[in-house]
């Protein structure tokens, strides 16, 4: 057992995908931890999908595809909300007309661009968190670091804002400021996590450790704290799990995150379904007359 | 004081308040009633600068409020809050003093005493450790009260205070209501309900997307006003 967790360590790509796992599980569960507070899981998946129209633009400009894909995201993020505020049009349609349109330019533009095509749609659908590199790892960090800084330093003011948007904007708080931060931190993580977990299922990694917290705990920066550990957790679980199986990466950590969701969901202390039915079943038998 | 002139507010098409001006001098208690849709909360949130102003003067003091929002608190409709936020009723109340604060600083020992002293005001110093979503709804709503408190305003906005609170809040909002009046702030209250809760307010303002009434209980709730805002059906019962 303890050969069969200690002996893929030897190699070079697992102790990188390692730290890989561990970094972007406490990433996500901070950022993630905004996000379900805040109720932008949906925004999160259409900017997920839409990154990938900056991937082929990328490439002919020249310049890192991860820096495409996050002005992508961003740009889709803008249209979203200029639809939104300028029409009628309901936030559910507006979010999978942008999502689909996105997806379908990166795939248009991934095969008429010439050279394009050496973009693995496969890969940036799906990531492999075993083919990472050293570049990536440091990325993963500097932006994980930074994210935790921020988060410590405006934690009191995004905390108003997150919980009562109103009573923040009539303090005289600028809401405006906070919205787009949280939005393009989301987009940052986002594309921090694309080369692992692949465009298609990164939203799990967002959403599973934070909300399986969110679960056990009653305030948020516990939620960020439990969230941590699950994710992270979770990502060197995936990591073992593809490895032996030789499965892709993003789907066994997102399973393995969603087995802890279901934990939580069954056996929370305050909230699980069948802790509360055991309580129930044992106060009828309680007041039973003998 | 709060000095209200010409206000308009047009919701993209929607006209929901149209020419409304009234004045308010400092130490009174003021209902806002009218029908739904009336424009009471848009009124407050104009006043609070959450909505855009299509055309009018809003003065605090003979400046203009919305260069001085500090001094304003505010209670929001209860619809507005997601209970199910994972936050204590400790940290609620000190939103009250995030702004004056200021970024990157900790919470002053005056910020948390202020804090304590609205809780232990409202009874509800001893369940600070508590979810907010563990709370009943007047207990929700005494939260928000201290966390108003704990603002030290000078103008206080509560929009429809009294919705799904139990005697014993309401009795703790009324007294809350009347020091804060003593102590010669200035309080603007959306109120639903047109019955003998009235008693309570120094002045009402009846409004229907117009400012229909403005003056004392007896002058504001008469039959001629109430159908003028609501239409025919509800001045028998009232008036
Ligand atoms: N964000 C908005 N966008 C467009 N129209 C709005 C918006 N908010 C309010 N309205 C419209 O403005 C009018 C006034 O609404 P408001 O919420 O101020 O009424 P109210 O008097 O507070 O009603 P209630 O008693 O139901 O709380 C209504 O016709 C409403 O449909
Ligand atoms: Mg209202």
């Amino acid at each position: 057992m303890l050969d069969w967790i200690i002996q893929p360590l030897s190699l070079t790509f697992m102790q990188r995908a390692l730290m890989l796992g561990i970094l972007l599980g406490i990433l996500c569960a901070v950022v993630g931890s905004y996000m379900i507070v805040q109720q932008m899981g949906m925004l999160a998946h259409a900017i997920s999908h839409s990154v990938m129209a900056g991937l082929p633009i990328a490439y002919v400009v020249g310049i890192a595809l991860s820096f495409g894909a996050l002005i992508a995201g961003v740009i889709s993020a803008l249209m979203l909300y200029l639809i939104e505020s300028r029409s009628r049009v309901k936030t559910d349609a507006a979010m999978a007309l942008i999502l689909t349109s996105f997806v379908a330019i990166g795939v248009t533009l991934v095969s008429i661009i010439p050279g394009a095509n050496r973009i693995d749609l496969l890969h940036v659908l799906f990531g492999n968190i075993l083919g990472v590199t050293m570049k990536e790892v440091w990325w993963t960090l500097a932006v994980t670091v930074v994210a935790i800084t921020l988060m410590r330093l405006f934690f009191k003011e995004l905390l108003f804002y997150t919980f009562d948007p109103k009573g923040a904007q009539a303090s005289g708080m600028p809401v405006h400021f906070y919205n787009a931060s949280l939005i393009i931190a989301m987009t940052v993580t986002i594309v921090v996590c694309l080369p692992t977990v692949g465009a298609l299922l990164v939203v799990a990694l967002l959403v599973a450790p934070a909300v399986t917290a969110y679960l056990l705990v009653k305030e948020l920066h516990q939620m960020m704290w439990v969230g941590s550990i699950i994710g992270s957790l979770s990502s060197v679980i995936g990591m073992y799990l593809s490895y032996y199986l030789d499965a892709p990466s993003g789907a066994t950590i997102v399973l393995v995150a969603f087995c802890f969701f279901c934990l939580a969901f069954l056996f929370s202390p305050s909230e699980g379904l069948l802790v509360s039915f055991w309580r129930k079943h044992m106060r009828s038998r309680l007041s039973m007359p003998s | 004081m709060l000095e209200i002139q010409n206000l308009s507010i047009d919701y993209r098409g929607t006209l929901a308040l149209h020419n409304v001006s009234f004045f308010v001098p400092a130490g009174q208690l003021v209902g806002i009633i009218g029908p739904n849709g009336a424009g009471k909360s848009t009124l407050v949130e104009a006043i609070l600068n959450l909505v855009p102003v299509t055309q009018g003067v809003i003065r605090f003091k003979g400046i203009s409020l919305k260069r001085q929002l500090l001094k304003t608190a505010y209670v929001p409709q209860r619809s507005y809050i997601d209970w199910d936020y994972p936050v204590t009723v400790w940290n609620v109340v000190m939103m009250a003093q995030t702004v004056q604060t200021g970024l990157f600083n900790k919470f002053s020992r005056q910020a948390k005493h202020l804090a304590r002293t609205a809780l232990e005001r409202v009874g509800m110093y001893e369940l600070r450790h508590r979810p907010i979503g563990e709370l009943s709804g007047g207990q929700q709503q005494r939260v928000f009260l201290a966390r108003a408190l704990a603002k030290e305003a000078e103008l206080l906005i509560f929009d429809e205070p009294f919705t799904a609170v139990d005697r014993k809040t309401e009795d703790i909002i009324f007294d809350v209501f009347q020091e804060l009046r003593a102590a010669g702030k200035t309080l603007l209250v959306i109120n639903h309900d047109l019955g003998d809760s009235l008693a309570i307010y120094d002045q009402l303002l009846l409004l229907n997307k117009r400012l229909i009434a403005q003056g004392t209980r007896h002058e504001v709730v008469t039959s001629d006003n109430l159908e003028r805002a609501y239409g025919r059906g509800l001045t028998r019962v009232f008036a």
